[in-house]
């Protein structure tokens, strides 16, 4: 099959040495109520046939908004491509009619999309969406454009393409349905595909798998690759050129290796500091870029970072060009020659860990033996039960932070849920400083409601659009009676916004004013009103970006030395759980696969699924990330409805025998505090 | 699926029985007698025995609970009863009606849809355009003018203009067509318009939503044609809520057609409707209740299987 593709490709490719796409000062704006919103300002950059450029940034850095003009598909009423050309192949694109330009999209470039559940018609089968293309752009039969499907099908690795062809897009996992986006972007033997966050909304297993057949199919296929993203690890495994977005320009441009290694811009090098990583020492507290990237109707002149470099000076109130730098990159930085001489590097402060220290040895929370089913189907009908969470037990001390991670489906989130009270538990305990929550009375509840409180994973969602800052916060002091007095409800609120670093002024605001880190920040005020003892932090900081999240988890830090506030902090992000956590418990399928504390886990990993995990995360260095062999993980989350017997880990694990498939492991001591569920450790 | 037919046909049971008990013994708590207005209604000098016999022999002497027993046990066997007033069987009554009104529906339904479809796919595409200012002022036109001043606007055109009125009496569209038609097109485009303005506005709003999603992109990032991207990819999605509405409407012009079709001088659902419950004709009253009661179940669960049909996500197992 893949032969046949290279044959197909090697005729197409012309010899010539012609950078495949030449963006040349990019300008694309928005016509807003809010006035006019560059999006893109000055973007160049080239593409060589063949290579893979990655395209960093944060939300609203202008890097989606690069994608799609080359791509030509803004919005036609309120996006314009004020200036620039576009060059791909020897044509100038924005001078293409639509006809034309309809021609090459899918045939010369292919796009794949961030969000593979919402990406394919939902009621068109998958083999229309892949034959689609094919019957347009290269005029195949209905029987040609099938057997080519299927051919692709197999390239992209989707098991039983033949009986999967007529299937619906619901029917595929969310891994699948980006490998049939991939199959798609494929299809028509392009030469360039752009691939726009590609699995930022994939578990961290099949992220990996997707990545490395995007790496290898455009390596095979000489395929030109732009990966946008903002996950950094991502970048360093997989890019040859990186090219680092801030505020609708390019900050710096250069190799993988120079961008990460020596960076050259104080945005690239506060980034890189930012991500919490695996492969290094937990700081005492995570480096951040304080404050908030610009807002891009008001832009400031000048150097758009200027407002939150600690290196500004009188100098970066003009505009700074892009200076070529000592690496061979760019850097729209005017102290580049500074950065590169080593007279400026971003305040180190790695130093000793500062763990928090749990204030009692007698646990806040208990969990045993926690169960919780779900039964599908109604009444009316057989239905199957979902085991969402199995056989769960573990404490949490007073003033701990115990890290619970696992991929989407393994059962973290219900146990959150089972915790707060908002699910009724099928078996097992829960006991929240010595009361059992199932035969509490109601005014122990309404106790255990103000102990208790949770931060949600959605600051856009969580919080209610008609309700101002001040009357979210104010809302238990009043429900719960704490501070009765109006006016001192106000102070409070004052008070609080204060403690999560929000201006007083934000109690008149509403969510739809304020950013996802201020967002975030409201969660938490809202949280701390009551008091609490413990919070519930589900996904905390995963809708955020990077340099935002450092802030947030700062926060919860310092609050939690304050306060003596104990955390479960539910995660599927390794490095983050990491940085918070004392101790970590990893679930898969519902069960608790190994307990340690933080150190013992991430040094010496007992079980398989943990190493595996491990394994999967890329780390932001690409010396690290290209010389590790390919990722060992193999296919999907088995389905809840058909378990597998045995470890509910056999049927991805790499040492899986006959005895897994067998016995249900328990969770049993290996050495002293660290727990694990394997029966070959 | 078939199994999911059978439970929601087997559900309509209960559903029918309760509108059952509440129109029974809501009619008997409304004041006024079938007798009395049969008998004295046009200031007859009868005498209180005749009526008291005439009660009798129709039955309404017996207490509520067994005259309810009774049209159950009717009912159960597809008996409907009598009509009160005319004595003809109910089930006579309202099929005589019905084949009217419910070409009127069909073709109301049928004029609707296809204007609908257009317009509204029209006014998403150049949304905030001249096309949808001017389908926005038809469509609201159509929500805010009453079908009835509608239809009087139609005859009096027709007067106007060509001096001519459509026929009175009803003509079944198997014996002739042409007849049939030139009675049945006016008070079904009446009707229409309104039925037209909601669906389009409808398929308006749910268009605009899908051309935002995902999927769309992807359409359109794949090269199809932009045509296909709207045909086979967003209307599709589109017209799924649209079904909902063109079900809901369709069931309300069956009896919901009083005023129209006195405009048109109809013999129809509607027309039976307010000259049974003038007469306090029990019996017809229920039948009809009942009937379009049936029909709003019935033709929920078609827009239900009708899903399941469209959107390959619902299955019903």
């Amino acid at each position: 099959m893949v032969e046949s593709v290279l044959k197909a490709k090697t005729r197409n490719a012309a010899p010539d040495t012609e950078p495949l796409l030449v963006v040349d000062n990019l300008h694309t704006q928005f016509n807003t109520s809010r006035g006019i919103v560059r999006a893109v300002e000055g973007v160049s950059f080239t593409v060589k046939r063949g290579e893979v450029l990655a395209i960093v940034g944060e939300s609203g850095s202008g890097k989606s908004v690069t994608a799609l003009s080359i791509m030509r598909l803004l919005p036609r009423q309120s996006a314009r491509i004020s200036e620039g050309r576009i060059i791909f192949d020897g044509r100038s694109l924005l001078d293409l009619s639509d006809e034309q330009m309809r021609e090459i999209r899918g045939r010369g470039i292919a796009m794949i999309f961030q969000e593979p559940m919402t990406s394919l018609n939902p009621i068109l089968t998958i083999g229309l969406q892949i034959t689609e293309p094919l019957k347009i752009h290269l005029g195949m039969s209905d029987e040609q454009a099938r057997a080519r499907a299927v051919e692709l099908m197999g390239l992209v690795g989707i098991p039983d393409p033949e009986g999967r062809l007529d299937q619906y897009p619901h029917q595929f996992s969310g891994g699948m349905r980006q490998r049939v986006m991939i199959a798609i972007g494929l299809a028509c033997n392009p030469k360039l595909i752009i691939a726009d966050e590609p699995t930022t909304a994939l578990d961290v297993t099949i992220q990996a798998q997707i990545l490395e057949l995007m790496k290898d199919l455009s390596r095979k296929l000489n395929i030109a690759l732009i990966i946008i993203t903002h996950n950094l690890g991502v970048v360093a495994r997989y890019a040859d050129r990186v090219i680092v977005m801030y505020a609708a320009r390019v900050a710096e441009q250069g190799s993988a290796d120079a961008v990460f290694h020596k960076p050259r811009h104080p945005y690239s090098m506060g980034l890189l500091r930012s991500v919490p990583r695996l492969d290094r020492p937990r700081g005492a507290k995570l480096e951040t870029i304080e404050g908030l990237p610009p807002n891009l109707a008001l832009a400031p002149p000048g150097c758009r970072f200027a407002p939150r470099c600690p290196y500004k000076i009188a100098m970066c109130e003009q505009e700074p060009p892009l200076f070529p730098t000592d690496t061979g990159g760019f850097s729209r930085c005017h102290r580049h020659a500074e950065i590169a001489a080593g007279k400026i590097t971003w305040a180190a402060a790695e130093g000793k860990a500062v763990n928090t220290v749990a204030t009692s040895v007698e646990p806040l929370l208990s969990v045993r033996n926690l169960s919780k089913h779900f039964s599908v189907g109604g009444r009316l009908h057989k239905g199957g039960v979902v085991r969402a969470v199995e056989d769960v037990s573990f404490d949490i001390l007073p003033g701990e932070t115990l890290g619970l991670v696992g991929e989407s489906g393994c059962g973290k989130t219900t146990v959150g849920r089972l915790i707060l009270h908002l699910e009724k538990p099928t078996s097992g305990s829960i006991r929240l400083a010595g009361i059992d929550l199932a035969n509490a009375t109601a005014a122990d509840l309404k106790t255990m409601r103000r102990k208790v409180q949770v931060i949600f994973q959605d600051p856009y969602s969580s919080l209610n659009p008609r309700m101002t800052v001040g009357q979210i916060i104010g809302e238990p002091l009043h429900v719960y009676d704490i501070v009765p007095d109006r006016t001192k409800a106000t102070a409070r609120i004052a008070e609080l916004l204060e403690q999560v670093g929000l201006r007083r002024e934000m109690a008149e605001r509403y969510p739809h004013q304020l950013s996802g880190g201020q967002r975030q920040r409201v969660g938490i005020a809202r949280a701390l009103a009551m008091e609490p003892s413990f919070i519930v932090c589900d996904e905390a900081v995963s809708a955020l970006d990077v340099s935002i999240q450092g802030q947030i988890i700062n926060l919860l830090e310092e609050l939690q030395r304050k306060y003596g506030l104990a955390y479960l902090f539910i995660a599927h992000d390794l490095a983050v759980v990491r940085h918070i956590s004392m101790r970590v418990v990893v679930m898969y399928f519902g069960r608790i696969m190994e307990v340690a504390d933080r150190d013992t886990l991430y040094r010496e990993p007992l079980h398989p699924y943990t190493k595996v995990l491990l394994d999967a995360a890329p780390v932001p260095d690409p010396t690290i990330e290209k010389g590790r062999e390919p990722r060992l993980i193999k296919g999907e989350l088995p389905s809840h409805l058909a378990p597998p017997a045995g470890c509910v880990f056999n049927t991805r694990c790499p040492m899986a025998t006959q005895e897994c498939r067998e016995v249900v492991p328990p969770l049993e001591q290996k050495k002293s505090g660290h727990y694990a569920a394997c029966i070959k450790v | 699926m078939l199994r999911y037919t059978i439970n929601r046909v087997l559900l309509m049971i209960p559903t029918l029985l309760g509108v059952a008990v509440l129109v029974f013994f809501m009619l008997r708590v409304v004041p006024g007698d079938v007798v009395e207005i049969k008998l004295r209604g046009d200031g007859g000098n009868v005498s209180q025995e005749t009526i008291e016999l005439e009660r009798k022999r129709m039955g309404l002497d017996k207490p509520f609970v067994s005259q309810f027993g009774d049209w159950m046990i009717g009912m159960a066997t597809l008996d409907l009863g009598k009509s009160m007033w005319t004595e003809r069987p109910v089930i006579e009554e309202i099929s005589l009606r019905l084949e009217l009104s419910l070409q009127v529906a069909i073709m109301a339904t049928i004029i609707a849809v296809l204007i609908a479809i257009p317009l509204g796919t029209a006014a998403a595409l150049f949304r905030d355009t001249w096309i949808d200012y001017v389908v926005r002022i038809v469509t609201i036109g159509g929500l805010s003018i009453p079908s009835f001043w509608f239809g009087m606007l139609i005859m009096l055109t027709l007067l106007g203009l060509f001096n001519w009125l459509p026929p009175i009496t009803f003509t079944p569209i198997y014996v002739d067509p042409v007849a049939n038609l030139t009675q049945l097109i006016w008070p079904a485009m009446a009707v229409g318009y309104r039925y037209c303005a909601v669906v389009s506005r409808m398929i308006r709003s749910s268009l605009l939503e899908v051309m935002n999603e995902d999927y769309i992109r992807t359409a359109r990032a794949k090269g199809v044609y932009e045509k296909v991207v709207i045909s086979r990819h967003a209307l599709r999605n589109a017209l799924l809520p649209a079904i909902t509405v063109i079900g809901l409407e369709f069931t309300f012009l069956i009896g919901g057609l009083v005023v129209t079709e006195q405009v048109f001088n109809l013999n129809g659902i509607g027309q039976l409707f307010v000259q049974s419950v003038s007469r306090n004709d029990f019996t017809l009253i229920q039948g009809m209740v009942m009937l379009i009661a049936a029909f709003y179940v019935f033709v929920n669960l078609i827009i239900d299987l009708l899903y399941a049909v469209f959107d390959p996500r619902i299955r019903y197992e």
